[in-house]
């Protein structure tokens, strides 16, 4: 158990090390001059030399990526040019407006997806199971943004039904103390029930985009699995004894599929942190996404890299762990 | 005509043609058989048309402006609107088949090779070749991707060359993970012992006997995944970094109606419905391989 702890950090490490190693050649393939950027471009000679000596450019490259390393692990990412702060204080200060809108999306994927996956599974071959294929496959098939706009268009512009882009309405901007950085807890928790309910209005659109990507992934994995377990021979035993198929199909097919499901949905809760970055975009979500894209087009390589580095980070976290989850919850993989 | 039917299906071949034949026209019949692989190939047969025929199909050129006819709604003149410089949409769209294909084939071209040498190499030799090729792979893997393309083009600079790179650097770790597990079935099976005792190079064994074995799994995923990469190009290109303007690309194009979404509606939806029909396509097409060539490796993502 040690040991296969021991093993676990040190994958962990490695690809985070790999993660940094991507960041940092990257960080020095741009064709910015981060000196010149540093001194401008009226700077003698003398000063370019001497700012880039304070930099540590003039080093090996092996030691500028200790340095990188290092600087990371103390939580300096650097300073953003556009904002003039440091990226780390920036991506705290946006990164709750993504947990907010990618968990209120899980919560969606998983409340609709799970249930459509059993019951395609359950009628396999039925018009219901092709029917939900074909939701499947149109999650992997339409473009986030695009869904997004068109979303913004009928059900903002259009029906009046939702909020529009951002995660507040002007009017109550600025009206909930931060507190979580979770606007709808934040306003909870200072009693502000108006600005509560706009801000679920602004955050319903977005999160339920991001729902139906989860959503169908979730759905598809389901059935999968679900048809694994309708095969096996424990299944036809409980159908034979008499029991209602919706017990068969709940008590004992479903169960073992439980921690199958876990592994899912973590990863695709990872992956709503990514889909974040296009629908953040459409939606001028003040999250990291959009932060990233903002660098982007500001060609802010230390906002880009930094927020690079963070959603890695938590990507592979979270792939990890539900890897490990799988292993010490399954007990046939123990 | 049963007799060629005899001859194609016939259980013990007398050629090697005649072997190769009966497997391509059993794979053919499989694909008929679902209505779904067979509306996906429909949908790859017209995009590749829509692509070789473009100059015949779009009625406008995709690129000249007309500012007297600017945002029209779709009529039959303009068939899907025409956008904020007054170019017909429906011949963009048309045009953008093209781009499309030609991102969509380069990736492959560059990813699944690369993946796959990977992946043979690092099952075929094992020990420590094996678990530093997987351990750089699964740290590529375990990253999201978009995230990914979008740090390599933002490094690299804009353009549609190095949104193909970058998604291609992205791509190809999946296909060395699946080529490495084929090899490592192949590997102490009989027919590469006897190779070996003939005195085949280790090279020769990789390219001659293994690399082919890989290829149907490996057909199946690049199908599977082509809808990925063209919404991660649409992406890239959505957001400024992949085929510059006035180049008639179709995330691009969504990008230049975002700003018109409110009142005319279609200058950014058409290009997105393109979209999901050729990926929905390829997604089609791609599951319905996977059903007839490998049919006890149900679902895997």
């Amino acid at each position: 158990m040690a040991a296969e702890a021991g093993w676990f950090f040190a994958t962990i490490f490695l690809t985070f090390l790999g993660l940094l190693a991507i960041t940092f050649m990257i960080g020095r393939v741009v064709p910015i001059d981060p000196v010149l950027a540093a001194v401008g471009d009226r700077a003698s000679a003398a000063t370019y030399e001497a700012a880039r000596q304070a930099m540590g450019l003039d080093l090996p490259v092996w030691r500028q990526f200790l340095n990188y390393v290092w600087g990371v692990f103390n939580g300096d990412l650097g300073t953003s040019i556009s904002t003039g702060r440091p990226v780390a204080a920036d991506l705290a200060r946006v990164f709750p407006a993504t947990l907010e809108m990618a968990t209120i999306g899980i919560i969606i994927g998983v409340v609709l997806g799970v249930p459509m996956g059993v019951i395609a599974a359950s009628r396999q071959g039925s018009l219901v199971d092709q029917a939900i294929r074909v939701v499947g496959l149109l999650g992997y098939s339409i473009p986030a943004f695009w869904l997004g706009l068109v979303g913004l268009a009928l059900f903002y512009a259009q029906l009046r039904w939702v909020g529009g882009p951002g995660r507040l309405g002007i009017f109550f901007e600025g009206t909930v103390p931060p507190v979580t950085g979770l606007l709808l807890i934040d306003s909870l928790i200072a009693g502000n029930f108006g600005a509560m309910r706009n801000a679920f209005w602004h955050l319903v659109l977005p999160a339920s985009i991001l729902g139906f990507f989860s959503l169908a992934y979730i759905a598809r994995m389901t059935r999968s699995f679900m048809l694994d377990q309708l095969s096996q021979e424990f299944v036809t035993t409980a159908r034979v004894k008499g029991v209602p198929e919706r017990m068969v199909i709940w008590r004992h097919a479903f169960r073992p599929i439980r921690i199958q499901l876990i592994t899912v949905i973590g990863l695709s809760y990872a992956g709503l942190l990514e889909g974040s970055v296009m629908i953040e975009t459409v939606f001028s979500w003040p999250g990291i996404g959009n932060y990233l894209t903002t660098g982007l087009f500001n060609a802010d390589m230390n906002a880009v890299l930094g927020a690079t580095l963070v959603i890695g980070s938590v990507f592979i976290f979270i792939n990890k762990i539900s890897d490990v989850l799988y292993r010490v919850l399954d007990p046939r993989a123990r | 005509m049963a007799t060629t039917r005899d001859w194609l299906l016939a259980d013990s071949p007398t050629s090697r043609t005649q072997a190769g034949a009966g497997r391509l026209y059993r794979l053919i019949l499989g694909l008929l058989s679902n209505p779904l692989t067979v509306l996906g190939l429909f949908i790859i047969a017209v995009l590749v048309t829509t692509a070789i025929f473009a100059d015949l199909i779009a009625p406008y050129s995709p690129i000249r402006q007309n500012l007297s006819v600017r945002l029209q709604p779709p009529s039959w003149e303009y068939l899907m609107g025409t956008d904020a410089l007054g170019r017909d949409i429906f011949s963009r769209v048309v045009h953008g088949s093209r781009i499309t294909l030609t991102i969509v084939l380069l990736v492959a071209v560059i990813a699944a090779p690369v993946g796959l040498l990977v992946g043979a190499i690092s099952g075929y030799f094992g020990g420590w070749v094996d678990r530093v090729l997987m351990g750089v792979t699964d740290i590529f893997l375990s990253m999201p991707k978009l995230i990914l393309a979008l740090a390599f083009v933002a490094a690299l600079g804009p353009g549609i060359n190095n949104a193909i790179i970058a998604i291609a650097i992205t791509t190809w770790p999946a296909y060395a993970r699946i080529a490495r597990a084929e090899t490592l079935v192949l590997r102490n099976s009989e027919f590469i012992a006897a190779v070996r005792l003939q005195g085949g190079s280790a090279a020769r064994i990789i390219a001659r006997h293994i690399l082919p074995l890989c290829t149907s799994s490996m057909i199946i995923r690049v199908t599977l995944d082509m809808a990925g990469i063209i919404l991660t190009a649409a992406g890239l290109g959505f957001l400024g970094l992949g085929a510059q303007p006035p180049m008639p690309e179709w995330g691009a194009m969504i990008a230049t109606g975002r700003d018109y979404i409110l009142n005319q509606w279609w200058v950014a939806t058409m290009p997105g419905i393109a979209i999901v029909i050729v990926s929905l396509g390829f997604c089609f097409l791609g599951d319905g391989l996977r059903d007839v060539l490998d049919p006890k490796n149900g679902e895997s993502k």
